[in-house]
C-alpha cells in the first residue's frame, strides 16, 4: 500500500538506471539570484538550450535590500548578482518575479500565494527550504546548483528515492502555542540529523487543522532535522486556499484536478521507514539556546547539562559562542534585536499576530525590531488591514519584501555578540552576521519579547 | 568533472560534528556568479578573527596538517543547499572528505563536482582521527575502483551508488546521461496529466 509520497514520486519516473536509481520529472523550477548565475553559466559553456523555459519561475530574494527597493542595489557584488539574474531570464525568456514586480518575494512565499504550488507536483529550488512547498502535498526539495542545471537542460533529476517517515501529532495545542512552536519541538527531539535520508509525511489531527500558512511553517523546517523534504496531505484546507489563486486551475479544469487532488493521500496500511507520535498537549513555547535548530528547549525549561546530551563538546562550543550557560532559563535574556521574517514566518497571518499583539504597546527602548514581509503580495495585505499602521506605531519597523536577517547575505545583518529572537530557521553561527548570536523562536514569543526587551513567556504575559 | 581514480595523501582533520554549510562557506560570499574562487572563503569565520588575521588555533592554519583529504565529524554538510560549500572545498584542495555520516544535499552536491564524499563507520573514523593525531603525515590511500580505504596497514570497504562511481571513475556527469534519455523524456511529457 502507498504512501502519498510513493504515489507522487512513482508517476514522476520517467527511467530507471540499473544503479537503482530514478530519473525523475520535475514539473516546476524555482530559481532565485543566488543559486542560478552557475547553472546559466554552465549550460551556455555546453551549448545548451534551456530546455522547458515554461516550467521555470524566478525571483530576487535573498540578496536584495529591504529598504529603498526602487532605487538601485547600492552594495555592488549584489547589484551584480541580481541583474546577471534579470539578464538571464531575459535571455532565455523566463518569467522573473523580480524587484519592482508586484509578485516578488522570497521564493517559497510566493509559490503558494500565486497558485504556482499544487498538489501534486514534483517541485525544486536551488534552496534548502523548498520543502515549504510540501505542506500543499507535493514532492518538493531544495537542489544544488548542478541539479539546477540538469533541470534546466533536461527538466529531469537522477536521484535515489528517500526513505519515508510520519511524524503524527494528536490532540489540540495549548493557547498563544503555534506552528513555529511544533516544529521546533520536533527538531529538538529529532536532532539535526534525525531525519536524513527521509522524507517527512506531517499527520495526525493537530496537522489537520492547521492553516495552509502553518503548514507550510512546519514543512519549512523539514531540512532542519536534515530530510529531504515534508509532506502534509492535501484536504478542504488546502483545495479552499488554492482556489482562486492567480495560476490556479479554473472552472472544470478546477474541478477536475480536485477530484485528483483526493487521490493524494497515505493509504490506510501504508507502511513507513519510520514513525514517531507526538501529543499536541506537551508542546510550549519553544526556543534554541545553540547553535543548531535542534538545539530547543521549552521555554519553561532550563539549558541543559553536559551529562545530559549526547553531544558534550558541541553543547560546550555552542554555549561558548551564545555566551550562554547551562542550567539557566532563556526567559528574562535580555534582547536587544528581534527579526519577524523569512520564509518560516512572514506570511499575512504572522503579521496578524505580531500586529494583534503589539497593538497599543511600544517596543523596549533597547530593541531594534525588523518585520519583514515574505512577499509583495503580503506587504500589500498587510498595508490594506491598516497592519503597518499598527506595527510602525509600536515601534517596529515594516520592510520590503526579502529574505533579510535571516542570512548574512544582504544588509540587514545582526551585529556581532548581539541575541537576536528571530523566527527564522537556522541558528547556525554566523548565519545573520559575523558573531550574531540567534535564538529562534515564533512570532508571538518575538513580539511579546520585542515590547519586554527581553525574552517572555507569553502564557505568563496573557493568562 | 574530472576523473577520479585513486589518491594517496596525507589528511586534515577536522573532528567536528554537525558542520553546516554555513560554516563551510558564510553566506556573504555567495555574491559570485561563477565557481572559481570559493577556496579563499573556506571556514571563513573559523580560519580568520574579526580583524581578518588567521586565526592560528584553526586547523587549516597549521602547517602541520595538510592534503588532499579531509577528516571530518558526523553529519558533515547540514543546512543550507549551497553548492558553494563543495566549490569551496574543492578549490581549497581536498578532493575526498571522510566522515561517517554526510547531509543529503551536501553528498549529492559533492558527486555532482568529482568530490568524494566517502562514508566509513565511526569506529573508523576514529582509528582515522587518531592515526593522524599520533602522526600528521600519515597517509591515507582511497581506491574508488576497489571501493576501499587504508590507513596504517587497516582497510575497510566503503559503499557508493554504482551509477555515481562510473561517473566519477570516468568524469561523466548527470546531464550527459540525461540528454540521452531525452525522447524518454518528451514520451513522459506527452501521456503525464499535470493539474
Ligand atoms: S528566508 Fe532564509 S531560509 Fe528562506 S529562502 Fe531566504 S535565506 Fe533561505
Amino acid at each position: 500500500m502507498k504512501t502519498l509520497f510513493d504515489k507522487i514520486w512513482d508517476t514522476h519516473i520517467v527511467s530507471k538506471l540499473e544503479s537503482g536509481s530514478d530519473v525523475l520529472y520535475i514539473d516546476r523550477h524555482f530559481i532565485h539570484e543566488v543559486t542560478s548565475p552557475q547553472a546559466f553559466a554552465g549550460l551556455r559553456q555546453r551549448g545548451l538550450p534551456i530546455f522547458r523555459k515554461e516550467k521555470i519561475i524566478a525571483t530576487a530574494d535573498h540578496n536584495v535590500p529591504t529598504l529603498n527597493q526602487h532605487l538601485p542595489i547600492s552594495e555592488k557584488l549584489s547589484r551584480h548578482q541580481v541583474d546577471t539574474l534579470i539578464e538571464n531570464c531575459k535571455l532565455n525568456d523566463i518569467e522573473l518575479y523580480g524587484l519592482g514586480h508586484p509578485y516578488q518575494g522570497i521564493v517559497h512565499v510566493i509559490g503558494p500565494e500565486l497558485g504556482i504550488t499544487r498538489p501534486g507536483m514534483t517541485i525544486v529550488c536551488g534552496d534548502s527550504h523548498t520543502s515549504t512547498h510540501g505542506a500543499f502535498g507535493c514532492v518538493a526539495f531544495g537542489i544544488g546548483t548542478s541539479q539546477i542545471e540538469q533541470v534546466m537542460a533536461t527538466q529531469c533529476l537522477i536521484l535515489n528515492k528517500p526513505k519515508t517517515m510520519r511524524i503524527n501529532i494528536e490532540g489540540i495545542l495549548q493557547k498563544d502555542i503555534s506552528a513555529k512552536d511544533i516544529i521546533l519541538f520536533i527538531a529538538s527531539t529529532l536532532t539535526t540529523s534525525g531525519g536524513t535520508g527521509y522524507f517527512i509525511e506531517y499527520a495526525g489531527s493537530t496537522v489537520r487543522a492547521l492553516s495552509m500558512e502553518a503548514r507550510m511553517t512546519i514543512c519549512n523546517m523539514s531540512i532542519e532535522m536534515g530530510a529531504r523534504g515534508g509532506i502534509i496531505a492535501p484536504d478542504e484546507t488546502t483545495f479552499k486556499y488554492i482556489k482562486g489563486k492567480p495560476f490556479a486551475p479554473k472552472g472544470a479544469m478546477y474541478e477536475q484536478a480536485l477530484d485528483y487532488w483526493k487521490t493524494l493521500y497515505s493509504e490506510k496500511d501504508a507502511s513507513f521507514d519510520k514513525e514517531y507520535h507526538f501529543n499536541a498537549a506537551d508542546i510550549e513555547p519553544m526556543l534554541t539556546y545553540g547553535t543548531n535548530p535542534g538545539m530547543g528547549i521549552k521555554i519553561s525549561q532550563t539549558i541543559p547539562h553536559v551529562q545530559e546530551v549526547n553531544n558534550p563538546l558541541e553543547l560546550e562550543k555552542s554555549l561558548a559562542y551564545m555566551g550562554l550557560k547551562s542550567g539557566i532559563p532563556l526567559v528574562g535574556l535580555p534582547i536587544n534585536y528581534v527579526f519577524i521574517g523569512s520564509c518560516t514566518n512572514s506570511r499575512i497571518e504572522d503579521l496578524r499576530i505580531v500586529a494583534e499583539y503589539v497593538k497599543d504597546k511600544q517596543k523596549a527602548p533597547n530593541v531594534q525590531a525588523m518585520i519583514v514581509p515574505g512577499s509583495k503580495q503580503v506587504e500589500r495585505q498587510a498595508k490594506a488591514e491598516g497592519l503597518d499602521k499598527i506595527l510602525e506605531a509600536a515601534g517596529f519597523e515594516l520592510r520590503e519584501p526579502g529574505c533579510s536577517a535571516c542570512l548574512g547575505m544582504n544588509e540587514d545583518k545582526i551585529p556581532p555578540g548581539e541575541y537576536c529572537l528571530s523566527t527564522s530557521n537556522r541558528n547556525y553561527e554566523g548565519r545573520q552576521g559575523p558573531g550574531a548570536r540567534t535564538i529562534l523562536g515564533s512570532p508571538l514569543t518575538a513580539a511579546a519579547s520585542a515590547i519586554a526587551g527581553k525574552i517572555v513567556d507569553i502564557r505568563t504575559i496573557n493568562s | 568533472m574530472e576523473k577520479f581514480n585513486t589518491i594517496q595523501s596525507s589528511a586534515v582533520p577536522l573532528p567536528i560534528e554537525n558542520m553546516d554549510t554555513d560554516q563551510i562557506i558564510p553566506a556573504r560570499f555567495l555574491k559570485a556568479t561563477t565557481r572559481e574562487g570559493f577556496g579563499d572563503h573556506l571556514f571563513r569565520d573559523w580560519r580568520y578573527k574579526a580583524d581578518g588575521s588567521p586565526n592560528q588555533d584553526f586547523i587549516l592554519n597549521n602547517s602541520v596538517y595538510k592534503g588532499e583529504i579531509l577528516v571530518a565529524g558526523k553529519n558533515f554538510g547540514c543546512g543550507s543547499s549551497r553548492e558553494h560549500a563543495v566549490w569551496a572545498i574543492y578549490d581549497y584542495g581536498f578532493k575526498v572528505v571522510i566522515s561517517s555520516f554526510f547531509a543529503d544535499i551536501f553528498k549529492s552536491n559533492a558527486l555532482n563536482n568529482g568530490l568524494l564524499p566517502l562514508v566509513v563507520s565511526d569506529d573508523f573514523l576514529h582509528l582515522i582521527f587518531t592515526e593522524i593525531e599520533k602522526d600528521a603525515a600519515t597517509k591515507i590511500l582511497v581506491d574508488l575502483k576497489q571501493q576501499t580505504v587504508e590507513i596504517a596497514h587497516q582497510q575497510t570497504v566503503f559503499e557508493i551508488d554504482s551509477y555515481k562511481k562510473m561517473c566519477l571513475l570516468n568524469g561523466y556527469d548527470d546531464i550527459d546521461y540525461l540528454l540521452t534519455l531525452k525522447d524518454k523524456i518528451e514520451q513522459f511529457e506527452k501521456e503525464q496529466v499535470l493539474f
